[in-house]
């Protein structure tokens, strides 16, 4: 294990016992599951500020917790930075003083030219010499995130950090966590239970429930199965990557090309042979057993239908078009309608597509 | 200014000023780790400390001055340890005054920094410790700050009733002008000399201006500090 942990901890009723890894390269695991299902403990065992039972914790090739070997690096000298959900701003400091605070103290003092940086990159520089207290939602969710950067951490947890705030201030800090994840090679663990978040930021997905892990793998494989995301958490639709093949100007559109077929969106600034990631909601798709002719719909890709889940009035279908997958949301009604089993050539009609999101590495 | 109060009230206010003071001062210190620990720890016999902490409220003065003069007097063994390794008297001097005052206004102190250890937000600690600070640098650099309303306010609450001290005082250092003889004791000895009514009466504003300044003082301190560290 070069990268991951493996916890088992018990607080009362609750059991966790889990293990998974953060991905030999940097990239951003995101650890999904509803409340309750134990992320926060493992975030405050990966922070050291709780001490599992037994486990082990390795980061960038580090033992920071071994219950065997009775390692046990406690949360000060752990470098690892936490951007708790409640923010935790420190109220009789301004801003500059709050995002010191760690880089005073770290041992690999960063550069006056790393904290400009810092503060370009989450757009401080206006907020520097004011309270936190002053400061809007959004801001302080920044301000705590450059907080955490510039201790020069080993690793990011980020606890949830668009939980407390409203749609349009979950808008306007998005494009900072995007640029975020982009820009800085740090490993990062993103605890959220917005499939939406989720499936702009990360690489990996971590999928948990009572304090055990469901499921384990790339943001692409584990969005795209049909048993995890019911209940509470439906399917959003599967998250591809495609590659932009070339731009029609005269039409504002762009096509790109998924699993041999192309895909036609709104044009992307984007040049041709870059890979982009894309959302394909699942009630957007419909589905039909002939080529469908005159209609609207841009886009009619041939796929395969690789698993079907009925669940009451709804069946979600997966679809496998080459090695990318789709999901399908229609009614029981269509899937006795057309008499669809797993096997069977059919065409998507997809009627919406959402292109953006964390750019591939 | 020579006319309002005589020489020897104008002692008495010194000495009542420079008593309170050193008390209040030398209290600091315990009374942060004592809050400290009240506010952060769970221990078995907490509920032991938090009563010893308050005790002075409830205990007598004049018990607490006995008490006092029996275990510090030049005859008693700790007295006499003191007077001769470091050569210090408590024993009517004034510096008994101060001591006498410390523990009697010990629980103000312990009692505001508490509080205002408890309001601070809590997961603060937790923040700072991610950020790579240590015990002793999470003291200095935050709880230390937040608690400087709780601090300041516990301070100047703790002088303005030392300046009232009077039982333990007069029972554990006596009443030795210009030593140990504060304002209530100046306003005591008023009332046992035939003819002192008007010196008492002076004596008796004076302390009633004092209490109140100290009581005003310190809530707009609080208020003041409140504001600054934003809590």
């Amino acid at each position: 294990m070069t990268n991951g942990v493996a916890l088992r901890c018990s607080q009362g009723a609750f059991q966790l016992d889990c293990a998974f890894g953060f991905g030999d390269t940097p990239c951003v695991t995101a650890l999904f599951g509803s409340s309750g299902a134990g992320k926060s403990t493992i975030i405050h065992a990966i922070a050291g500020l709780l001490r599992p039972q037994s486990g082990r914790i390795v980061l960038g090739g580090e033992t920071l917790f071994d219950s065997e070997r009775g390692i046990f690096v406690s949360a000060r000298d752990r470098r690892i930075g936490v951007v708790f959900q409640d923010v935790r701003l420190f109220p009789h400091l301004h801003v500059r003083g709050n995002l010191l605070y760690g880089w005073r103290r770290s041992a690999t003092r960063n550069s006056a030219a790393a904290f400009d940086a810092v503060v370009a990159l989450l757009g401080l520089a206006a907020l520097l010499e004011r309270r936190p207290q002053t400061l809007s939602g959004g801001e302080r969710s920044r301000v705590a995130l450059g907080r955490a950067l510039l201790m020069n951490p080993r690793a990011l947890l980020l606890d949830e950090p668009l939980a407390a705030l409203d749609a349009p201030r979950k808008a306007e800090i998005l494009p900072y966590l995007e640029r975020l994840v982009h820009e800085t090679k740090i490993p990062m663990l993103y605890v959220s239970h917005a499939l939406d978040e989720v499936a702009r930021l990360a690489d990996r997905m971590v999928v948990l429930d009572g304090g055990k892990v469901l499921a384990e793998g790339s943001l692409f494989d584990v969005t795209a199965r049909l048993d995890l995301f019911t209940g509470a958490h439906p399917i959003p639709g599967a998250i591809l990557e495609a590659v932009v093949a070339r731009h029609d100007s005269a039409h504002g559109l762009t096509e790109l090309a998924l699993g041999g077929e192309s895909l036609v969106v709104p044009s992307i600034a984007r040049a041709p042979g870059s890979k982009v990631r894309v959302r394909i909601d699942a009630d957007d798709v419909m589905l039909a057993l002939e080529r469908p002719v005159a209609v609207s719909a841009n886009n009619i890709l041939s796929a395969t239908i690789a698993a079907i889940r009925a669940d009451g009035a709804n069946a979600d279908v997966q679809l496998s078009l080459g090695e990318a997958r789709l999901i399908a949301r229609i009614t029981s009604r269509s899937l006795e309608r057309l008499a669809l089993r797993p096997g069977m050539a059919v065409f998507a009609l997809i009627k919406s597509v959402t292109v953006g999101g964390r750019e591939p590495g | 200014m020579e006319g309002i109060l005589t020489a020897a009230e104008w002692e008495a206010l010194g000495l009542s000023l420079r008593v309170a003071l050193v008390a209040v001062l030398a209290d600091l210190p315990f009374a942060f780790a004592a809050g400290l620990l009240l506010a952060r720890c769970r221990f078995p016999g907490k509920p032991l400390v938090d009563g010893l902490v308050h005790l002075p409220l409830v205990l007598p003065p004049v018990a607490l001055g006995y008490l006092l003069l029996v275990s510090f007097g030049t005859r008693a063994p700790l007295g006499a340890f003191l007077l001769n390794t470091f050569g210090m008297r408590f024993v009517f001097s004034w510096t008994g005054a101060a001591l006498a005052s410390a523990i009697l206004t010990f629980p103000f102190q312990v009692r505001a920094i508490r509080l205002s250890l408890e309001a601070e937000t809590p997961g603060l600690a937790e923040a700072a410790e991610t950020l790579g600070a240590g015990f002793w640098d999470r003291l200095v650099s935050l709880h230390l700050p937040l608690a400087a309303p709780g601090i300041l306010a516990g301070a100047v609450t703790a002088f303005a009733a030392c300046l009232g001290e009077f039982g333990a005082i007069i029972t554990f250092v006596s009443n030795i002008p210009g030593e140990t003889r504060t304002i209530p004791l100046a306003i005591y000895t008023a009332i046992q000399t035939p003819g002192g009514e008007q010196a008492a009466a002076r004596l008796a504003a004076l302390s009633i201006v004092l209490a109140l300044a100290g009581l005003i003082l310190a809530d707009w301190v609080s208020r003041r500090m409140r504001a600054f560290v934003g809590q």
